[in-house]
């Protein structure tokens, strides 16, 4: 009998491990297929221009409207909801933004804030018509799609409006400073010397800093008793990540060294992923998705919350127009028209779950990045737009059939 | 009488859990067979291996039926050979008529159209052999859970069932309903019908069965047979928990303070119809140290009292005073009433208490997250602690505090709940049916858990369709009728008989 109790236990103990492995699978799968299609465009384009320092730093500039809004609308998903209208808030909040600054001459930095209020205004009042009016999301932001498209027409005349003054430019297109510049004395240097310093020396900081960061977690975690992963996993996964980020750096410092949109970017995935993994706010989000009826009984705020994550939406999606619109240089009316599209995708592809209370930071992160690193490498191999939206709808299915029988498997 | 179902040595594994381990089943040609066993024990995953929810292929050992050896890789082989099976939660489409369900997906119909004379024709006749006196065109809503109960079983007749399985049929039933369907049962084994019945209530097993199969702990225990004399509940109960369990409730020695709680001249209306009371001009009080019960039947206004009385969380235009510690409180949302210090657990531990994706941890922390927080940041450490300590202290069964609670039997689950509002350290707590759907040994504990709370001077409220319980742990019981409170006695005086007596005098005052 007790050997019979002994080898249950161990049976128990070997298949929760084993559940632990496979939850890291899916995660590290999204992660590894990312890796795989960067090989394949590596290996397919000509002098392997996907990973030229020149192509890594457009991709990363045209795919950081996708990233910042994605952040936004996995709190929305989570919660149960769903915002269509985002491409239409980046239209909008470019022309109004794009008008103020040429029209009406107001100074950029004023400009920014009030797109940025804007665009959470929007937000919040389409908030307050899922969460206290109670109406479907979907119908409700369907309106709103229709209706800052309509507007942003109405505002531009069919017109383009720009352009705009550099430093408003540079939210887009610019770079940190490098303060290692040669000078003079530049050419006389080897080309390997004449790299952005500033950029790789942040990018290992920023390394370091999760590695140790990591480690010290999990010490701290495990003298607190907690149950943690085996250290050399940790370690491994950890020094994984460090290579790929100082190898990120490297590539970009070869070049005009990090993009500022890229230090946004990184600011705002590490806010939202700590929201989500380490805030009360976060936790009551993913409760309200998964129950909310049992997470109302439990005295979550289930209204309020909800109104939270649509005028968070709002507010990202304000930022995304202002992106938009300094990167092209000009408010344009078609500015922002699919983006819904490519973020919602982004989402499903990150695994996040369609009935709501489910999903990562960092997996819809992946799930961005290969949505754009898909669309910059069909370019540069010269596949037709068309077959890149066919190819883009496959990789969705795709991407989602292998959750689903992920999860129906257990 | 050959046995028209043999199950041999069924071993059924699931991750991190060993669900059933050899069990053995054989079920005689034309017997009511019952399968009995502490929540958790395997019953339902033994009936869900039998139809084919778990296909051939996911378990080890062999289905005989009907002499033959059978593989069924989904439901729909094993109801093609007459292998029905109701579950405990009712598989009916709400907004469709009783005619439609019954047919759902077995529409009579020629060339994909559907023949609606023959459909309606088809369910009158099947509606009467169940007793079910309703129009084919009523709408499911519209009907009661004793009525839809029927429809189900008309459903299985309308397959052409020869062994028809019933998971926890009465649960949900009041006491008429429940004799009407045991009847019927009895009825369907006179006609030469198989039936295979999962039940808690021993009352009702000792009535109808001809055998009795208990499981424990994923294994079989053994087979008694009824019908060689009178088998007694404690019998059963015994072979249920591998332990003479001579008290069914704990002992309960009651030291009561003042007055802790009340509500006075509370009524509530319908949320949708207004004007409709549902709770009419009640009030109640509960003192420390106190396990006050409500009695009543289905529909009674039970539930929606105590759900009015938390943060208005039922109803609408409330009226009424509320005090607590002898100062009027406020309960205007759920907030308030938990700020408060009340507690509600609710009766539906599924839709209305857990997040099931979440695991126990996540669950047991949500309703008090500020107090394993600091400034909005959660402390996970502390999380842990205070989940490890509840998963200790009220002994839930389960690999670890980061499982689902989804995987987690219904005793196991209550206790989450539980958990979660002892977490928020009440001061009142209303339970609601805190023991539908659970074992005898969990019951055991759970009133060992309520009579621990009322001696540290909390007061407890206890809504409960199961009077004997009622009996067994309250030390006053008010009984409600129709919205209103109909009666007060002190449990020591009271007994199921004074307890109807009170709820049947209204309808007596109503028809003179």
């Amino acid at each position: 009998m007790s050997t019979q109790i002994q080898a249950d236990a161990a049976a128990l103990k070997a298949e929760v491990r084993g559940q632990l492995w496979k939850d890291n699978l899916r995660d590290y799968g999204l992660l590894g297929s990312l890796l795989l299609i960067v090989l394949f465009f590596y290996l397919i384009t000509a002098d392997h221009a996907s990973v030229s320092p020149v192509n890594i730093t457009n991709l990363i500039m045209q795919n950081s409207y996708v990233v910042i809004m994605a952040l936004g609308m996995l709190l929305i998903i989570v919660g149960g909801n769903i915002d269509l209208s985002v491409g239409s808030i980046v239209g909008f909040v470019g022309a109004v933004g794009g008008s103020l600054i040429v029209y009406a001459k107001f100074p950029y930095p004023l400009v920014i804030v009030i797109c940025l209020a804007v665009g959470a205004l929007i937000g919040a009042a389409q908030g307050v018509l899922v969460a206290y009016a109670k109406m479907p999301s979907f119908i409700v932001t369907l309106g709103g799609m229709l209706i800052f498209r309509g507007l942003t027409g109405n505002m531009l005349l069919g017109q383009f409006v720009g352009p705009f003054p550099k430093g408003f430019q540079s939210i887009a297109s610019g770079f940190l400073p490098d303060v290692t510049d040669f000078g003079s004395i530049a050419d006389s240097l080897p080309e390997w010397a004449n790299i952005h310093w500033v950029s790789l020396l942040l990018g290992a900081l920023v390394a370091l800093w999760m590695f140790v960061g990591g480690i010290r977690r999990w010490r701290r975690a495990k003298l607190d008793g907690m149950e943690v992963e085996p250290l050399a996993l940790l370690i491994g996964k950890n020094l994984v990540f460090a290579v790929i980020i100082v190898g990120i750096a490297w590539n970009l410092a070869l070049y005009k060294g990090l993009p500022i949109i890229l230090v946004i970017m990184g600011a705002l995935i590490a806010l939202y992923q700590f929201i989500t993994t380490r805030t009360v706010v976060g936790r009551r989000i993913y409760a309200l998705g998964g129950n909310v009826l049992a997470a109302r009984l439990s005295g979550v705020k289930t209204e309020r919350l909800i109104f939270f994550t649509f005028a968070n939406m709002g507010l990202l999606a304000g930022l995304a127009g202002l992106v938009v619109a300094a990167r092209l240089n000009s408010a344009t009316p078609s500015a922002g028209s699919g983006f819904e599209l490519d973020v919602i995708a982004a989402c499903f592809i990150g695994g996040t779950s369609a009935s709501g209370g489910a999903g990562k930071v960092m997996n819809v992160v992946i799930g961005a990045l290969f949505m754009g690193v898909m669309n910059n490498g069909m370019s540069l191999v010269g596949l037709g737009i068309f077959w890149q939206q066919v190819v883009k709808g496959l990789v969705l299915l795709a991407a989602v059939f292998v959750d689903v029988y992920q999860k129906r498997k257990g | 009488m050959p046995a028209i179902l043999e199950m041999k040595g069924i071993t059924k594994r699931f991750p991190g859990v060993v669900a059933l381990r050899d069990v053995n089943l054989a079920v005689e040609e034309g017997e009511i067979h019952a399968i009995c066993g502490e929540n958790g024990a395997g019953k339902s995953t033994l009936m869900k291996v039998l139809s084919g929810v778990y296909p051939y292929g996911s378990y080890e050992g062999e289905i005989w039926y009907k002499g033959e050896p059978r593989r069924f890789h989904r439901i729909a082989d094993s109801e093609h050979l007459g292998i029905i099976i109701i579950h405990q939660e009712l598989a009916l489409a709400p907004q469709l008529s009783i005619a439609e369900n019954m047919f759902l997906g077995n529409e009579p119909a020629r060339n994909g159209v559907i023949d609606w004379n023959e459909s309606f024709r088809r369910s009158r006749e099947l509606m009467k052999t169940v007793g079910l006196k309703e129009s084919p065109n009523t709408l499911i809503t519209n009907i009661g859970v004793g009525k839809q109960q029927l429809v189900e079983i008309a459903k299985a007749l309308s397959k052409k069932v020869k062994l028809l399985i019933l998971d926890e049929p009465t649960a949900s039933l009041n006491e008429a309903d429940s004799a009407a369907l045991l009847n019927l049962l009895l009825e369907f084994k006179k006609q030469g019908m198989t039936s295979i019945m999962i039940s808690h209530k021993l009352n009702e097993l000792a009535r109808v069965a001809d055998s009795i199969t208990v499981i424990r702990d994923g294994s079989t225990v053994e087979t008694i047979d009824c019908r060689a004399g009178q088998v007694s509940e404690s019998r059963i109960i015994r072979s249920m928990v591998g332990r003479e369990m001579t008290e069914r409730y704990p002992p309960r020695a009651s030291t009561i303070g003042e007055e802790l709680f009340s509500i006075r001249d509370w009524r509530v209306e319908h949320p949708q119809h207004a004007g409709r009371a549902v709770v009419k001009d009640v009030s109640l009080h509960v003192r420390r140290g106190e396990v006050v019960g409500i009695a009543g039947l289905m529909g009674a206004g039970r539930t929606e009292l105590a759900m009015s009385v938390f943060g208005r969380a039922y109803g609408r235009n409330i009226t009424g005073a509320a005090t607590l510690e002898g100062k009027a409180v406020k309960l205007d949302t759920i907030d308030d009433a938990i700020d408060a210090g009340l507690a509600y657990v609710t009766e539906d531990r599924k839709t209305l208490g857990l997040i099931l994706n979440e695991d126990i941890k996540h669950n047991i922390t949500l309703a008090r997250l500020e107090g394993v927080a600091d400034g909005g940041v959660i402390n996970e450490a502390r999380e842990e602690q205070v989940a490890t300590r509840f998963r200790t202290a009220l002994r839930i069964r389960s690999s670890s505090i980061h499982q689902r609670t989804l995987d987690l039997s219904g005793g196991n689950q209550q206790k989450v709940v539980l958990s979660k509002w002892l977490f928020t350290e009440p001061k009142v707590l209303m339970l609601d049916e805190p023991t539908r759907g659970i074992d005898v040994g969990a019951k055991f504990e759970i009133y060992t858990l309520i009579n621990d709370l009322a001696a540290q001077g909390k007061g407890v409220i206890v809504i409960s369709s199961e009077m004997p319980e009622l009996l067994g742990i309250c030390d006053r019981i008010y009984v409600m009728n129709e919205g209103r409170f109909v009666d007060e006695m002190p449990a020591k005086e009271a007994s199921q008989e004074k307890i109807m007596a009170s709820i049947m005098r209204q309808y007596a005052g109503a028809f003179q």
